[in-house]
């Protein structure tokens, strides 16, 4: 299987320019030609807008806020949207674009560390299985179809319901559901990589298995897994608002989008304010990141421009 | 590899499956903080009657015997007893499942009416103002929270409208059609029931246009994708150099073929909408296995939650099972050479 992929695979220069268009002398990636592409690319810009106003709102939420968004007020209980509740109040007069604001932090927090751990920890796995091969990599593979073949939300759910009820459960399950993802490409990567005639020659030269993975496969087989994490971030996003929804992410009173919409729902008919605004923000956060992931994997492979 | 040899091997791996996912979910169910006999028996019992629940329930055995009951178990169709019903998880999801298949099943259908066209059009006229405008509906889909779609569409047209209910499957005035296929749509036909059936059409709009509109992205953009291919293959331009109309060869000839390859991804959103069901079904308490779960999870019931994990990721892979063998039925290019 090794040997007649690594035939089929095409030559070097034309993989490092499927998965980044062009390198610069040093071996780094020349940023500029990508903003280049950036132009002809409307809908991506747009999303990279979307995602800098609710990163801009969220890192200076403190100076934003017009309220402190765990300040009681019940006074002003159920208040609509006025100039000084720009998004009406709460059940207990908490000021809802502050909570919004200050909700981010939870929301968007949550979809990068998921990313980010189920990245670190697939790509290391993936890339071990690809480069030890034999048993471990059949055995690795297996499980990784079994978890594969479960329902994603499913699993998520059964998981955080087991470890029980909090926003760094929900994490948890949400990155060890996705770890094979990444196990999966990165695996892929390091099969193509280590055929490469320079990971050979550092074989012979006697490179650790452990060498090769870090200074060969794992940072060649980067560009492809940030696609790929781009791409999950607005999934994470809305299925870690999804679960806070369902009642097995951050609990009250935590401001978070996801549980902010479910505790209006109680108040839906007479107060739509309250659940329409946090729902706005998770689906603008989650357009603005499935618009840069779409843009981002159009431009690092010219074969899926425009699909 | 022969048609035959390719679903010999997925049902190996069907079985493989099976013991993945049990041995997942009972797993799952050993991490579970605290006592499972203690849950059963209540906080207030005696440390004797927890301790006899625990030998009824067989969890004083070794861990390898107790896998091996629940696998006997869970193949055998026990998933165990439901802690806040009483009654088998079995039986509970088995009522539950029909309402579930509806939704997804009307949903998937407005998600095709919807998305094929849309991919269609996008295509023909890529990167116009439809491409743009159908692929940002596309993009939308995929990032609206079903739970906070689902909120607004009772807020517009329950709330503000008065036009349609709130949630539910049938007006509770009505009587339930007589179960037959467990879907109200046949069932009330069947029965010749035309105030059930509208009333269950009425109850199914919201909550199917929720689910269908979160798929109707992946739906479009697929038929974008597999369109565009095929619009570029000899055989679309010798069509239009014979004479044919250009919508006759887009329709008759490119649709067809870019329907091939959009199979996998239509059964793929199947299995999706299943569990994507949860969701839904939570915000118009439609009472499938998806808020039958929600409500499990609420109530710390975990024999719910992990025998609705084993049917759903069951039914999940028998999907795909069935599209691929239906893709290789059609498609006699994989039939033969692969």
């Amino acid at each position: 299987m090794t040997s007649s992929q690594g035939l089929s695979v095409p030559p070097p220069t034309t993989e490092t320019q499927v998965i980044a268009p062009k390198t610069t002398v040093s071996g780094g990636y020349d940023w500029r030609f990508l903003l280049y592409r950036l132009r002809s690319s409307p809908l991506t810009v747009v999303g990279l807008l979307m995602i800098g106003i609710v990163l801009f709102l969220i890192l200076f939420a403190p100076w934003i806020a017009t309220h402190d968004p765990n300040g009681l007020n019940l006074k002003a209980r159920l208040a609509a949207p006025s100039l000084a509740h720009w998004f009406g109040t709460d059940e207990v007069g908490r000021d809802l674009f502050s909570r919004v604001i200050y909700g981010g932090r939870q929301s968007v927090g949550v979809g990068f560390f998921v990313v980010f751990i189920a990245g670190s920890i697939g790509t290391v796995l993936g890339c071990l299985a690809g480069i030890i091969g034999g048993k471990f990599d059949s055995l690795m593979m297996r499980i990784m179809d079994v978890v594969l073949s479960v329902p994603s939300l499913v699993l998520t759910m059964a998981l955080a319901a087991a470890l029980g009820a909090s926003l760094l459960n929900a994490m948890l399950a949400m990155a060890v559901v996705r770890i094979p993802f990444y196990v999966r490409l990165a695996r892929g990567q390091a099969l193509i990589i280590r055929e490469m005639p320079y990971v050979k020659a550092a074989r012979i030269f006697g490179a650790s298995s452990w060498q090769i993975l870090y200074w060969h496969v794992a940072r060649n087989a980067l560009p492809p897994l940030v696609v790929q994490a781009t791409l999950d971030l607005g999934g994470a996003i809305l299925m870690a608002s999804a679960l806070s929804f369902i009642g097995l992410g951050a609990q009250q009173p935590t401001a978070e989008w996801g549980a902010m919409v479910a505790t209006g729902r109680n108040y839906i008919l007479d107060q739509w304010w309250y659940s329409a605004f946090p729902g706005f923000a998770i689906f603008f956060t989650a357009t603005g990141f499935n618009l840069l992931g779409d843009g981002v994997r159009d431009l690092l492979d010219p074969r899926q421009k425009g699909r | 590899m022969s048609f035959l040899n390719v679903i010999r091997k997925r049902l190996l791996f069907l079985i493989l499956v099976v013991l993945g996912v049990s041995a997942i979910t009972f797993a799952i169910s050993h991490l579970i903080p605290g006592d499972p006999a203690r849950l059963v028996a209540g906080d207030r019992a005696s440390d004797e009657v927890v301790a006899s629940i625990r030998t009824q329930m067989g969890l004083d055995r070794p861990l390898p015997e107790q896998y091996w009951n629940y696998l006997k178990g869970t193949v055998q169709g026990d998933l165990g007893i439901s802690l806040r019903t009483n009654r088998p998880v079995a039986d509970d999801l088995f009522a539950f499942f029909p309402a579930t298949i509806e939704l997804a099943l009307v949903a998937l259908s407005l998600a095709i009416l919807m998305g094929v066209p849309l991919g269609v059009l996008s295509a023909v006229y890529r990167d116009r103002p439809i491409d743009h405008l159908v692929r940002t509906v596309s993009v939308t889909g995929i990032s609206t929270p079903a739970f906070w779609l689902g909120l607004l569409l009772i807020m517009t047209f329950y709330g503000s409208l008065g036009w349609l209910p709130s949630g539910g499957r049938i007006d509770p005035n009505l009587a339930m059609p007589t179960r037959v296929s467990g879907l109200f749509l046949i069932d009330s036909l069947l029965a010749g029931d035309w105030r059930a059936f509208a009333s269950t059409i009425q109850h199914l709009i919201l909550p199917a246009f929720t689910l269908g509109f979160i798929h109707l992205g992946v739906v479009a953009r697929q038929i974008r994708s597999a369109m565009l291919d095929e619009l570029q293959q000899d055989y679309v331009r010798t069509s239009r150099a014979s004479g044919l109309s250009r919508w006759r060869v887009i329709l008759g000839h490119a649709l067809p073929n870019a329907l091939i390859p959009s199979v996998t991804v239509l059964g793929l959103a199947l299995g999706d909408l299943l569990y994507g069901a949860v969701l839904t079904e939570t915000v118009f308490a439609w009472p499938g296995m998806g808020a039958y779960v929600v409500n499990s999870i609420q109530s710390l019931d975990f024999p719910a939650v992990m025998g609705f994990a084993v049917v759903v990721s069951f039914a999940y892979v028998l999907v795909n099972l069935a599209v691929d063998i239906a893709y290789m039925l059609i498609d006699p290019r994989i039939r033969g050479v692969n």
